[in-house]
């Protein structure tokens, strides 16, 4: 292996290692999805059982909250927001990295990005959909949930469009329908693949209605990518609104600590690295199950672990200048909410932030680092871990509010923990099911950039 | 003159090696004059527009012109529900506070531009179109795994079911096929 070796810009190594043939990717792609339902390994079984658990954990512990109401959460006084809003945070951030490497990548002509995007779209959607569900339910009242929506009603009352909370519901709710549209419109060509391949009548169906007749004609193929395209360049704005809007709801407030126009880039950036450590996570246990070590190669993860490291240390920046601002400022009690964030009665979790967002993410700076798969998958647990304690320290904020006599202590109940434990179990339900029945890498793309792709390939030199 | 048997047809298919055997291919095919045929292929192949002498893509307009109606719209359902339908004093604020307004009004250009660009896109390239003549090639189907195609069209004016077959053989198609409508 020729790890030492400094790769030479001008000759990369392939996307797509091993000399394999556009019908060997295709074979290692699909093999997970056409193992008959009789031998589906008992791995996947497992940890659908797993993840189902989880997931009726999840709706008991929502079914229980309805009923009773948000009393069974933590939620007290000051602190109204608690474990569901850092939980919306922290999985629409992980939402992220999905549009992030399939539009902004795209654009950027990085075609990398072909092997993993596939997966993380998934985890978008998949990740999106937890994430909307918090502020459903922390609304308490689940059935008065559509108050949220424009929709004509016989009181005749509309919604505020003023309040930054309601600018949420239009960013989450265009965002989960863009990347699923996404999604689904990169998905077409792959399931007409599963459809050629397939071999009984039920999965000839329900490939072929959702790949729409899909035929690979060149004179679609034209509308396709111009679509994609398009796609690309709105979900490009997008993916960097979405999160500036969620940080609205706590920038455009007054709240001393939240009231800061860096929040907005802070978020994003945040959101990012978050994303991409989830991707990593995950990518790391599916190329080693499904042996997708030539088409995720090295190369990829290396250059995922360098975005890691670039957002994980504009984090730090945010933090570092944070922190400058609020003494800069003089404002004592912004000097204040952020002394109190560092050293307060949370400190612990300052601490865990910092240590896991800045502090050891250093560590990709070493190739090695970047290049040892255990070594990126330890790292990206840690920045999922101080990722879920940024966002904790930034809504925790709310504990020490103007007056010092109302001050509380916010601890987290046992239905805020099983709430969220089951919200995993929500997530890798749906995201299982996928591994076991979907496309989980982009075919057509991962064929389009291979070198044999090319329609010069191999004539140089013959053509005069 | 061979109305009767042309009609029963939808064309010929012909099977090329390589993206680069396609796309020159394509490019014949083209300078033959025909009209109604195309290339299939697992990817889309670079430059394979201008070797079938493609126009660009009109989505583009579409896209534009539904996104602006997008934005328009949800602007405007903002003005008239906080202005006409349902003024209410809320911290002060201007009933018609369109900087606050941006928010949906960027939303509803990119709600709309992403789904025009989908359905649109199944619109030109009339999708969904669950049957067609050529899934009956048994061939045909490994398109969407590593094979390079292109059929000509019964339609086509020019076609002529022995001459397009011996015409699709000189330009290096193999796997020849005849598919009936």
């Amino acid at each position: 292996m020729s790890a030492h070796m400094v790769e030479d810009p001008a000759v990369r190594q392939p996307l797509v290692e091993g000399g394999k043939t556009f019908s060997d990717v295709t074979e290692i792609v699909v093999r997970a999805a056409e193992v008959p339902l009789v031998k589906t390994p008992s791995w996947w079984l497992i940890s659908l059982f797993v993840a189902f658990t989880g997931f009726t954990l999840y709706v008991s512990m929502v079914g229980y909250l309805v009923w009773e109401g948000t009393g069974v959460w933590g939620l007290n006084s000051p602190n109204a927001w608690g474990w569901a809003i850092v939980n919306f945070v922290w999985w629409i951030g992980i939402g992220h990295a999905g549009t992030l490497i399939s539009a902004i990548l795209f654009l950027f002509r990085q075609k990398w990005r072909t092997g993993i995007n596939r997966f993380a779209e998934t985890m978008t959607v998949f990740a999106v959909c937890c994430a909307g569900l918090y502020p459903i339910i922390h609304i308490g009242r689940v059935w008065m949930g559509y108050y949220m929506v424009p929709l004509p009603n016989q009181m005749g009352m509309w919604p505020n469009f003023r309040s930054p909370l309601l600018w949420d519901v239009a960013a989450i709710g265009t965002y989960a329908m863009v990347s699923t549209l996404f999604w689904y419109m990169g998905l077409i060509p792959d399931l007409a693949t599963l459809r050629d391949r397939a071999t009984n009548k039920v999965r000839k169906t329900i490939y072929g209605l959702f790949s729409m007749g899909w035929r690979g004609a060149n004179r679609h193929w034209q509308h396709y990518e111009r679509a994609y395209l398009i796609l690309a360049a709105v979900a490009t704005p997008l993916v960097v609104s979405v999160h500036s809007v969620v940080s609205f709801d706590f920038s455009a407030s007054i709240l001393p600590g939240w009231h800061t126009t860096i929040l907005p880039p802070y978020f994003v950036t945040g959101a990012v690295f978050s994303g991409f450590g989830l991707v990593g996570t995950l990518m790391i246990i599916a190329r080693e199950i499904y042996g997708y070590k030539h088409i995720v190669t090295r190369r990829h993860m290396e250059n995922m672990a360098k975005i890691m490291l670039t957002t994980g240390s504009i984090v730090g920046y945010a933090y570092m200048m944070e922190l400058f601002i609020a003494w800069y400022s003089a404002n004592p009690f912004e000097r204040f909410a952020f002394w109190n964030r560092a050293t307060g009665p949370y400190w612990w979790a300052y601490a865990s932030m910092i240590i896991c967002n800045v502090v050891i993410p250093q560590l990709f700076w070493f190739k090695k680092c970047r290049t040892h798969m255990g070594i990126i998958f330890v790292i990206t647990i840690f920045i999922n871990i101080g990722m879920w304690f940024e966002r904790f320290v930034i809504v925790i904020t709310l504990h020490a509010d103007f007056l010092p006599s109302s001050w509380d202590y916010y601890r987290a109940s046992w239905v805020d923990v099983c709430t969220f434990a089951g919200s995993f179990g929500l997530f890798f339900t749906l995201f299982l099911l996928f591994l076991r029945f979907g496309p989980a890498i982009a075919l057509s793309e991962v064929k389009g950039v291979m070198p044999e792709a090319d329609p010069h390939h191999g004539s140089h030199g013959g053509e005069h | 003159m061979a109305e009767q048997k042309n009609s029963k047809l939808f064309g010929v298919l012909a099977e090329f090696a390589n993206p680069g055997d396609l796309l020159k291919a394509a490019e014949k095919v083209r300078d033959k004059g025909y009209k109604k045929w195309d290339t299939h292929s697992p990817f889309p192949v670079h430059g394979m527009d201008r070797a079938m002498g493609l126009k660009d893509s009109k989505l583009g307009i579409f896209v534009f012109i539904c996104s602006m109606t997008g934005m328009l719209s949800a602007f405007y359902l903002q003005y008239w529900s906080s202005k006409i339908a349902y003024p209410l004093v809320i911290a002060g604020k201007p009933f018609n506070d369109y900087p606050s307004f941006g928010i949906w009004t960027f939303e509803g250009a990119i709600l709309f531009a992403a789904f025009s660009a989908l359905l649109g896109m199944f619109a030109l390239n009339k999708l969904p179109l669950l049957y067609h003549a050529l899934f009956s090639s048994k061939n045909f189907l490994r398109f969407s795994n590593d094979a390079f195609f292109i059929s000509i069209e019964a339609k086509d004016p020019q076609f002529n079911a022995k001459e397009t077959r011996r015409f699709l053989e000189e330009i290096g198609g193999k796997n020849i096929e005849v598919i009936e409508e």
